[in-house]
This record gives C-alpha cells, sequence and structure tokens, in this order.
C-alpha cells in the first residue's frame, strides 16, 4: 500500500485542509469537476463529523487503481464515542443537520461505496470511495 | 445522459438559439429539459456542468473569471442536489407508508364494523368519520334475539390516528369477549375498565357511554366512562336536555365503579350519543358552542334518523372547509311508536 496522506482534524478549520488536499487528489486521478465537488462534499461531512461529535481525528486519501477501479477512497478515523445504531444514522432525514439532505446518507450518495465500522465507546471508521468513470 | 433529449447538444443548440433569439421558445423548450432532467434525477450541478460545457464550446475565449465563478456555482449547488435526492426517497417512503396505512385502515374498517339494526318502533341513525385515515372514535350495536334489547356502545380514544385506531380494535375485542349474559351498561364498563387500565399505556385514555334499550318496560339504562354528554331529545317539546352520567375515563384506575342510571323513553323522543370530534367543532380558532350544535340536530331531527345525522354531518364538514380535526361520530335513535 502506497503511503497515505493524511489531515488530522482538531478544529474547523482542519475541514478546508482536508477538503483542499482531497480535491487535489482527486484532480490528479482524472475526477471532472462535478466529481470533484462532490468528493469535495463528502470530505467535508466527514470532517465536520469528527469535528463536532468525535472531536478529533483524521481523513486519509488512498488512490485506489486495480483491474477493477480506479478512484480516490477517503477514510475518516477517530476515537470519538463510536455510533450505538448506525442504521438510524443512515437513515434520511434523520440527520442532525436539520434535513439538509447531507450527513452520512448525504455521504452515501455522494461516492460510489461506503462502509462504516464503529464500537462504542472505541471510535469510528469510514471509508468512502468513488470511481473515475 | 444516454437519452438523446437530454444531452449536452440538445443543450447546447437550446442555449445557442436563446442567446441569438431571446424568445419564449427556447425559454419553455428549457423548461421541458429542466422536467425532463428531473425525472431522470438529474442534480442541478449536472445541469450546471451541461451549461459551463456548452458555454465553453460556444464561446471558446470564455475569461478565466466566468468559467471559475461558473465552478464556484457549481460547488454551491451539490448541497441543492443532495437534498433533491433525499427529498426523493422520502417521497418514495412516503408512499409506501401511505399504502400501508390504507391497509391497516380497511382492516381496521372490517375488524369493527357494526350492523345498524333494524328494530322495531326504533329509527336508527349512525355516522362515524375519521380525522384522519384511521378512527380513533367506535360505536357498536349489539342486539339480542330473545328479550329484543338493543345495546349501544359509542368511545373515543384520546388522540387519534394509529395508536388510537390500536387502542380501538382492543376494546372491540374485549367487548365480543364478554359473556352473552352480560349486558349490564355499568358491569361493561366496569369490565373494560380493567381491560383498558391493564393493557393500555397510562398516557391513553378512553371515554366510553353504553347504553340498553329494552323495548319491554320502555326502559333506557346507561352508564358513561367520561364520555362526552349526550342528548335526550322531547318530542312533544322540541327541546333537549343533557344526559347526565358521571364517571371516570377508562383505564385511569383499576378500582373505578360506574354507576347506573335510567330513564323511561316516550314515543317520538330521541337518544342522542356522540364523540367530542362533534363537539370540538371549529370555525376559525373558536370551538362552537353545545348550543350551536344543537340548534343544528333542531334543524335536522324531523328527517328519519339516518338522514339527520348524514345531513348534520354535512353541516359540519362544510362549517370546518372539509377538514376534521377528529374523529366524528353521531348517532340518534328515535323511539316510533
Amino acid at each position: 500500500m502506497d503511503f497515505k496522506p493524511c489531515v488530522n482534524i482538531r478544529k474547523e478549520w482542519d475541514i478546508v485542509g482536508a477538503r483542499q488536499l482531497g480535491r487535489e487528489k482527486a484532480k490528479e486521478i482524472g475526477f471532472g469537476t462535478v466529481d470533484q465537488a462532490r468528493i469535495a462534499t463528502a470530505i467535508s461531512e466527514l470532517a465536520r463529523n469528527i469535528y463536532l461529535y468525535a472531536g478529533t481525528g483524521k481523513i486519509c486519501f488512498e488512490i485506489v487503481d486495480d483491474f477493477e477501479h480506479k478512484g480516490l477512497q477517503i477514510i475518516a478515523v477517530d476515537e470519538g464515542p463510536g455510533i450505538r445504531d448506525i442504521s438510524q444514522v443512515m437513515e434520511d432525514g434523520y440527520t442532525t443537520s436539520g434535513g439538509l439532505g447531507a450527513g452520512l446518507p448525504g455521504v452515501k450518495r455522494l461516492m460510489d461505496h461506503f462502509d462504516i465500522i464503529s464500537e462504542v465507546g472505541e471510535g469510528t471508521e469510514i471509508r468512502a470511495s468513488k470511481w473515475v468513470r | 445522459m444516454e437519452n438523446t433529449k437530454l444531452d449536452l447538444d440538445n443543450y447546447r443548440s437550446l442555449l445557442k438559439e436563446y442567446l441569438l433569439t431571446k424568445n419564449e421558445t427556447a425559454l419553455y423548450q428549457a423548461e421541458q429539459f429542466s422536467k425532463l432532467s428531473m425525472q431522470h434525477n438529474i442534480s442541478p450541478e449536472e445541469i450546471i456542468h451541461v451549461h459551463i460545457e456548452a458555454l465553453k464550446e460556444l464561446y471558446p475565449d470564455l475569461t478565466q473569471e466566468v468559467n471559475d465563478s461558473l465552478n464556484f456555482l457549481l460547488e454551491a449547488m451539490i448541497s441543492y442536489g443532495l437534498a433533491y435526492q433525499e427529498f426523493q426517497t422520502l417521497r418514495e417512503k412516503q408512499s409506501e407508508l401511505q399504502s400501508e396505512i390504507s391497509v391497516a385502515a380497511s382492516m381496521q374498517q372490517t375488524l369493527l364494523s357494526t350492523v345498524k339494526p333494524e328494530i322495531k318502533g326504533l329509527d336508527i341513525g349512525a355516522i362515524s368519520v375519521p380525522a384522519n385515515q384511521m378512527s380513533g372514535d367506535y360505536y357498536h350495536f349489539v342486539t339480542d334475539k330473545e328479550d329484543d334489547t338493543l345495546g349501544i356502545a359509542i368511545a373515543d380514544v384520546i388522540g387519534k390516528g394509529i395508536p388510537a385506531a390500536l387502542a380501538m380494535s382492543m376494546i372491540k375485542y374485549s367487548m365480543d369477549s364478554f359473556p352473552e349474559n352480560q349486558r349490564n351498561p355499568s358491569a361493561i364498563l366496569e369490565n373494560l375498565n380493567r381491560v383498558v387500565e391493564r393493557n393500555v399505556d397510562p398516557s391513553m385514555f378512553i371515554t366510553m357511554f353504553y347504553g340498553l334499550y329494552n323495548p319491554g318496560n320502555e326502559t333506557f339504562s346507561y352508564a358513561s366512562a367520561g364520555h362526552e354528554p349526550g342528548f335526550y331529545y322531547h318530542g312533544d317539546q322540541d327541546e333537549f336536555e343533557e344526559i347526565e352520567a358521571r364517571g371516570l375515563v377508562l383505564g385511569a384506575t383499576d378500582q373505578a365503579t360506574y354507576r347506573q342510571f335510567e330513564r323511561k323513553i316516550k314515543k317520538n323522543d330521541c337518544i342522542i350519543l356522540l364523540t367530542d370530534g362533534v363537539t370540538e367543532c371549529r370555525i376559525g380558532d373558536r370551538f362552537i358552542e353545545r348550543d350551536e350544535i344543537l340548534q343544528v340536530i333542531k334543524k335536522y331531527i324531523q328527517l328519519p334518523a339516518q338522514e339527520a345525522v348524514e345531513q348534520v354531518y354535512k353541516h359540519f364538514e362544510r362549517l370546518q372547509e372539509f377538514q376534521f380535526r377528529d374523529d366524528f361520530t353521531l348517532i340518534i335513535i328515535r323511539k316510533e311508536v
């Protein structure tokens, strides 16, 4: 596996840093402007979740290039309180953002693949990938 | 975007036409394009992307600032696109729920259906209309072939919708399970009270009136569990009298007892039973007075009972602009001979 570039999320400002790095990677791989914007929005959501609910964590990027896909994977890791009921946070309309259509279901929509592992009291790891078309 | 009408070429030619002619036809076509895009779940950011591409082809020398600003706009549209997709999903979910509720509502209708009995000497009218799809009101007639008595139950769950409807179904089945010879209004309410107390959430209350008419001695005996008082109509004087019967709502305590009252029914007199969906009709912000209800009932009381309850319902339906806030149930029983 390649060296993984990461951005630590400690303050709200770090969300911008994560977006920027993600967008650079996306451009590099060959995503168009619409997908770049979608990836950036997904990064925002994931980074904001870390900032709001876990306090600190990090957003890492991995370039995927195998026989099947070429794309970008975003990995959001924190050691926060974890998510007790994942099905609930994945439900539309549940978002704490006040029904702005974002939240984790929004991330899932913006990306092509989405996976989440969470242990209460230990933390959360979310992996979201998008493929170049 | 496989669809021929949805592609970049089409958008570009529409845009070009508009820029040249500035005419309404092109704008109308843009509207069609936008509708078609929505049908195909195209997000707003994709439309903007198509716009940028079309503009670049039409004007290859587009300044950097314009190009960048359009990309900025695209970025600003992403959340709208997400909200739109969420809306689509929620709309599908809503229609699924709707059809589930319709099935439940028709099940409820079958469960709670009661036959309006034909009893010699009595003219009976009954109407019950839910505010939403499912009703928290309930009425039921019980006849006895041996002694020709008629039992009438009318009940209202405080609250409406599905929880109320579920509680109502329970009431119906408890009543069905009581022994046949158990026709005594106060005993029926006492039994039901224990069932409700044991099985229903303490925050949910049910009011009920149970009456039993015995044609043998022309006596109406009744008891009430906190139910909206009905009326006794004196045919000879054309006047109403409130049927007084006090009692605790069902389910408040398992020790409740219900006092039973009796009265003789004269020829041309009526018993009028209702739920608070009738008395709590609103005109604008104001609840109507009980006197106003009586005026309306008086207006139609000379009609056959079924016609009368339907006319009263229609009157209030119109008054409330065809939007009832609570389930509406009204029963009129007239002694004809």
